[in-house]
């Protein structure tokens, strides 16, 4: 699953737009023009071929932004935000900088918005820039298989283009590599037909950061608060990310702070070689022409992970073929290719290793579901990792339940439960109403999604799980309903997203078995709470309830026995202690 | 509130207060201090209440009548019983006040009364007559009923007519009156709710419990009480608590035997008759005071249908009565203690027939004062026990 299963997809969906260019050697005519020319003269193979010609990726992508998540003005913002700040995320964890990020979004016109992320990252050497913010398909982690955020480099240079596509203004980068380097201002706009960056400006300047890059794209954009606006991206990402510090903008000049909670950077991930399992026939066809093993024993243990001589060999025998350890790996034909994926599948072969998964953490999840969530209770489950395909991933899941303050009910020393101080209302709040469906969040590698939740495997695991078990409300089929948010983290080398907008992971059965072990594991411990806040309701129903009558119990003693109201008030208050002291909770 | 009433008890009412007075107020008093004394030990309390069902229920055929086993319900004060550890409480407390001023309350009243206690109120006189059972229950164990805590209930007891006079006392002045029984012409002498403070003086050799009102009347006008030497009482169907208290009282106080005249069917045999004589079971707690062990049953046996030829003055048997003889037959610990009984009920189903006091008049109006009666006296070792 690499190059192979990733740009052929992106060609061949069949959206309308992206037929146009298809369309135009098509044998038939567009309606319009046959009643423009009725004698209809059919077009020859030579006329054709004159009209025939290459498509250039840039172009591609100019019509087909919604590819990408520039399909609304709305998300075309939180797009280009979001692809800026996880390019600066990768980049300083890359560098092991513990990165503190800016974001400014401000207003330039009426349907128009500036975003800027400025990172204290590396930088970008200056013959890298054009290439970067200029091209579309050009990038350090698609040819990799480890765990980052970005995975085809496509993100940053699109969201330039859509700028340029809507604005006509270049963007404007501000980069510097260290202390002793000049920062540079860049001007840059992309060639769409050859998909090549033409910077326009290049020009030293002054900037007090020591190392670092800022991104400024103008572009036609709306701006709105809500559960999937920027803001919300920008919190979320906050608790994925506990050693980020972000300083966030709006529109209307409010800033916001995130500061990191972790002072320790994610654990380096290692970039580890496909697993045997995950490899396509074609694939491994492309990889016996590349290689630079001369025996195809040599090619299978070098080119893959978890394969060494034993299951090399047995995987050989197995292929047939007259395919032996020694045979060289460029001249095998397609057939014998064909055995050998078939005899690769058949193999038993252990696990790829995990180490190269960096999940955020239960206790870091934890704490940064506490800082951003205003909520009562929180637990959050790490499952092992687990492979899909041959890529090996981890889920991680948290759960935030209840209004602060939950019940609003305390069991004092004494035995006593009392009415807790009246909790301030949450702001902009990620966990929903007692009535409303609970609130999915949803992280891949550090990274939230907030568009086609319905289409995720996560919503569809947290649909499938039996939230009833766990003291919620669910209706069939849908979300359970409570004061509640979901988080599941999918860390993988690979995350299997459904497209390249990156807004919903591929329900492949492991990795939807993995995450309901992991919603399973934090329902229980949900379910216990909620219980307990369930009795402790009930039993300060029960108390008030009794209360209610021991006046009377008190006035009939008076009455009987000539008490002074003294006497009848002690008496009422030392049996409401005994009735508190001998009601166990 | 409480202090006004405490107040309010008059040297009057002190001095007229009988011992079962006093018992009463020592029973209230005693159970509120055991409660109170819980309190202050930092103990939950809890009242003890007498299992009121037929499984606590044994038939003493020494005694003759349902007593109340030894299983007891301990009510602690908790969400399902406060509510009712208050009511029982303060209705106890309103019958120390009657007490103590010589008042009463019915069952009615004292639900009204608690309409002035707020939440605690009863929302349906079922629930305050639930917790007046209870407290009577408890009061059995003393030796006291109802009556005596006050509250009595709403129906009136039977007629009295006969050779009796009853020594009542004076409301307002507490002295002594005596109604004659023999005055009352046409009329008759109606029992009282409370009969525990009556005397009695009679020469009569026997009462005759009648069921039907138009039987009463009969016998009354023409004086049957004079020519048999007896007193009537009419029970008007199943005898209410004060008309089996009053019959018992006479009968205990003056040593005079009580002979029951009823319909000839399952309901005259095996609810009127049967309560009269050993109490119901599901209340047991009272039989002590309510029933009257030495009623013996007169007629209309179903042996007389067939000695005084009424068979044509016959109704067939409904379904329901045939249900309740059978399950006299079966369940009954008081039919089952006894074989003749078990005899004449058995015939009665043989027969598939009922017939009523009334059914006497096939032989001329005043057969029943005429015959049937002279004749059923002479053998009262015929009686059905």
């Amino acid at each position: 699953m690499s190059s192979q299963s990733a740009t052929p997809t992106l060609f061949d969906l069949d959206q309308p737009e992206s037929a146009v260019a298809k369309k135009r050697k098509s044998k038939k005519t567009p309606a319009a023009s046959t009643k423009k020319a009725p004698s209809s003269r059919r077009a020859t193979a030579s006329s054709m071929a004159e009209r025939q010609r290459e498509i250039s990726v840039s172009e591609f992508f100019t019509k087909n932004r919604h590819l990408l998540g520039f399909d609304s003005p709305l998300k075309a913002l939180l797009t280009a935000v979001k692809e800026a700040v996880d390019n600066s995320l990768d980049a300083c964890e890359e560098a092991g900088i513990l990165p503190e990020i800016s974001v400014e979004i401000s207003q330039t016109g009426e349907n128009r918005f500036r975003m800027a992320v400025e990172d204290n990252g590396p930088g970008v050497v200056d013959t890298q820039i054009g290439k970067i913010f200029g091209k579309l398909l050009y990038g350090s982690k698609f040819h990799k298989l480890s765990q980052s955020r970005g995975q085809q480099g496509i993100g940053i240079s699109a969201a330039g283009m859509y700028g340029q596509l809507t604005t006509g203004k270049p963007v404007r980068i501000l980069s510097r590599t260290g202390k002793r380097k000049d920062p540079v201002e860049f001007h840059l706009t992309i060639d769409t037909a050859r998909n090549k960056p033409e910077i326009h400006h290049t020009e030293v300047i002054e900037w007090d950061k020591a190392h670092g890059t800022r991104v400024e794209i103008e572009m036609e954009a709306r701006y709105q608060k809500g559960q999937r606006s920027v803001d919300m991206y920008l919190k979320q990402t906050a608790i994925a990310n506990p050693h980020l510090t972000l300083h966030y903008t709006d529109p209307a000049g409010e800033a916001v702070s995130y500061p990191r909670s972790s002072e320790e950077l994610p654990p380096e991930t290692i970039e580890i070689k496909p697993h045997p399992h995950g490899v396509e026939l074609g694939r491994l066809i492309a990889m016996l022409k590349e290689t630079k093993s001369r025996s195809l024993s040599g090619f299978l243990k070098e080119e893959f992970s978890r394969v060494g001589p034993t299951v090399a060999k047995r995987i050989i025998k197995d292929a047939g073929k007259g395919l032996s350890e020694k045979s060289y790996p460029t001249r095998i034909a397609r057939e014998e290719a064909s055995a050998l994926h078939a005899a690769i599948q058949k193999a038993k072969i252990s696990s790829p290793s995990t180490d190269c998964i960096a999940p955020i953490g239960e206790k870091l999840l934890l704490s940064g579901l506490e800082k951003e969530l205003e909520a009562d209770f929180y637990v959050a489950s790490m499952r092992p990792a687990a492979v899909y395909r041959g890529n090996p991933f981890q889920i991680e899941v948290g759960i935030a339940y209840g209004k602060p303050g939950g019940v609003g009910l305390e069991v004092t020393d004494e035995g006593r439960i009392r009415k807790k101080g009246k909790a301030k209302a949450a702001v902009e709040d990620l966990v929903g109403a007692a009535d409303e469906p609970i609130r999915v969040l949803r992280l891949a590698n550090r990274v939230p999604l907030l568009y086609q939740q319905s289409a995720c495997a996560v919503t569809k695991a947290v649909i499938q799980t039996n939230w009833r078990g766990y003291g919620l409300q669910q209706p069939r089929g849908g979300l359970p309903i409570g004061p509640m948010a979901v988080v599941v983290h999918i860390a993988s080398v690979w995350v299997p997203f459904t497209s390249e907008s990156k807004e919903a992971i591929a329900s492949y059965p492991e990795i939807l078995k993995e995450i309901k072990l992991g919603l399973q594991e934090c329902g229980r411990k949900l379910g216990t709470y909620i219980r307990k806040g369930k009795r402790i309701k009930r039993e300060f129903e029960k108390r008030s309830y009794i209360e209610k009558y021991i006046p009377h119990i008190g006035i009939a003693l008076q009455e009987i026995l000539d008490l002074t109201e003294k006497d009848r008030d002690a008496t009422v208050e030392t049996l409401e202690d005994v009735l508190h002291k001998s009601r166990k909770f | 509130m409480a202090k006004k009433r405490a107040k309010k008890t008059t040297a009057r009412a002190r001095r007229t207060m009988s011992d079962l007075d006093k018992k009463t107020l020592k029973l209230v008093e005693r159970t509120a201090e055991t409660v109170r004394r819980s309190i202050d030990g930092r103990r939950l309390p809890e009242l003890k209440f007498p299992i009121r069902s037929l499984s606590n229920v044994r038939y003493e055929k020494k005694t003759g009548y349902f007593e109340l086993g030894r299983g007891r319900k301990a009510r602690a004060l908790s969400v399902n019983t406060v509510k009712n550890f208050a009511q029982t409480l303060r209705l106890m407390s309103i019958s120390k006040d009657m007490v103590e001023n010589n008042d009463f309350a019915t069952k009615r009243e004292a639900y009204y009364v608690s309409k002035n206690w707020g939440e605690c109120k009863f929302n349906e006189q079922s629930e305050s007559d639930a917790v007046m059972d209870d407290i009577e229950a408890l009061a059995s164990l003393d030796g006291l009923a109802r009556e005596q805590l006050r509250y009595y209930p709403e129906e009136h007891g039977g007629s009295v007519a006969g050779n009796l006079v009853v020594i009542d006392r004076d409301s307002e002045t507490g002295g002594e009156i005596r109604i004659d029984c023999t005055n009352f012409g046409s009329g008759s002498y109606s029992i009282p709710h409370a009969v525990e403070h009556l005397k009695f003086e009679t020469k009569a050799k026997f009462i005759l419990a009648i069921e039907t009102g138009g039987m009463f009347q009969r016998l009354n006008n023409h004086k049957f009480w004079k020519t048999a030497q007896c007193i009537l009482v009419e029970m008007a169907g199943v005898p209410s608590r004060a008309t089996r208290r009053f019959i018992r009282v006479l009968s205990d106080s003056q040593k005079i035997p009580v002979y029951c005249f009823v319909d000839c069917d399952p309901y005259g045999i095996a609810n009127i008759y049967r309560t009269l004589k050993v109490g119901s079971g599901n209340a047991a707690h009272i039989n002590r005071f309510f029933c009257v062990p030495n009623a013996k049953f007169l007629g209309v046996t179903p042996q007389d249908i067939v000695d005084f030829k009424l068979q044509d003055a016959t109704h067939p048997l409904q379904a329901v009565d045939i249900k309740r003889a059978k399950d006299a037959l079966k369940n009954d610990p008081f039919f089952k203690a006894h074989k003749p009984w078990t005899t004449a009920i058995q015939q009665l189903l043989k027969m598939g027939v009922r017939a009523e006091q009334q059914a006497l008049a096939k032989w001329g109006l005043n057969y029943v004062i005429e015959d049937y009666l002279p004749r059923k006296l002479k053998e009262k070792q015929k009686f059905l026990p």
